[in-house]
C-alpha cells in the first residue's frame, strides 16, 4: 500500500516537473544564463512549489502524526558546517553543466535520451560515493 | 530559446509542492529527490526501501502518463555530449548527497519550512550554477 502510494505521489511530482516544463534540462540552462537567452521560468516553479508546500506543511505539521508512521521526520540540524557550502557548491556545478538535478533527471528517464541514460547512473554513482564518504568522515575519531 | 511559460509552469510547480505536502503527510517525510534515490542504494538504514522505490518509479513513468493522457510527445532537448554528462551526472549525485539535499529538498522542502540550511544551500548551489553556465555560454563559448 505505502508503495502504491508512493507512487502516486512520484507521479504527481513527476507531472509537475512535466508540466512546468522543468523535465527539459534546455529550460532549466537558459533559467541559468541572465546574460543570454534568459527563460524565467524556474523562478515561478520554485514560487508556486514553495506556496504550496509553505501553507500546506502549516496545516499537515498540526496533526499528531503522519498517517503512516509514528512521527514527522523533519530535519533538525542547524549548524552551517562546511559540507552546507561545499556539496551545493559541487551539485551547481553539475547542474549547470548538464541543466539536469535529480528529480528531473529521473522524471526525464523515461523519455530515454542517450544524455539522461548517462547521466543518471553517473549520478547514482555519485550519491553513493558521497555517501560512502560521509559514513567515514562520520567516524568517532572525526567527532 | 525556451519559451517563457509562466502559467503552466506556476502550476506544475504547485503541483509539486502538492505532492511534497502529501508526502509528509502520509508519511512524514521530506520530498528530497536526492535523499529518495541516493537512499535506494545500499547500506539500508530503514525499512522505507519500497516507499522510496515506489516514490522514483513513479517519477520515471510520469512524462510518459503525460504522454498517454494528452496524446503530445513531451518535448526536450538533453545535451549529446556523453561525457560531459557522465561527468556532470558524477559531479550533481555526490554534491546533491554531500550537502544533504538538492533542488527538491533545500529549494522546495527547505525553504518552505524557513530552514536556515536550505537558504544557504540554495543560494549556493543557484550562485554556483548561474556562475558555472555564463562561463560555459559566454567565457568558453558556446
Amino acid at each position: 500500500m505505502t508503495f502504491v502510494v508512493n507512487l502516486a505521489l512520484g507521479l504527481l511530482f513527476g507531472i509537475g516537473l512535466v508540466i512546468s516544463g522543468m523535465s527539459d534540462p534546455a529550460k532549466v540552462l537558459n533559467f541559468l544564463d541572465l546574460a543570454g537567452t534568459w527563460d524565467p521560468s524556474l523562478a515561478f516553479v520554485m514560487g508556486g512549489a514553495v506556496a504550496v508546500a509553505f501553507l500546506g506543511y502549516r496545516l499537515v505539521l498540526r496533526r499528531d502524526r503522519p498517517v503512516v508512521g509514528t512521527k514527522f521526520r523533519i530535519p533538525t540540524r542547524t549548524e552551517l558546517e562546511p559540507r552546507i557550502f561545499v556539496g551545493p557548491a559541487i551539485f551547481g556545478f553539475g547542474w549547470g553543466l548538464a541543466g539536469f538535478c535529480p528529480g528531473p533527471a529521473l522524471t526525464a528517464l523515461g523519455l530515454a535520451a542517450p544524455g539522461t541514460l548517462i547521466f543518471v547512473p553517473a549520478m547514482f554513482a555519485g550519491m553513493w560515493l558521497a555517501r560512502l564518504a560521509g559514513e567515514r568522515s562520520a567516524e568517532p575519531a572525526m567527532g | 530559446m525556451t519559451e517563457f511559460t509562466p502559467l503552466a509552469s506556476l502550476i506544475g510547480g504547485m503541483l509539486i509542492g502538492l505532492s511534497s505536502v502529501l508526502l509528509m503527510a502520509y508519511e512524514g517525510r521530506i520530498a528530497g529527490i536526492s535523499g529518495i534515490s541516493g537512499r535506494l542504494l545500499p547500506p539500508y538504514r530503514d525499512g522505507a526501501f519500497l516507499s522510496r522505490f515506489g516514490f522514483v518509479v513513479g517519477l520515471v513513468a510520469a512524462p510518459l502518463v503525460m504522454q498517454l493522457v494528452t496524446g503530445q510527445p513531451v518535448m526536450q532537448t538533453v545535451s549529446g555530449n556523453l561525457p560531459l554528462m557522465a561527468a556532470a551526472g558524477l559531479i550533481v549525485g555526490f554534491g546533491s548527497v554531500w550537502g544533504y539535499g538538492c533542488t527538491s529538498g533545500h529549494g522546495v522542502c527547505g525553504l518552505s519550512r524557513l530552514s536556515t540550511r536550505s537558504f544557504v544551500a540554495t543560494g549556493v548551489f543557484m550562485a554556483v550554477a548561474f556562475a558555472t553556465v555564463f562561463v560555459t555560454r559566454h567565457v568558453i563559448g558556446g
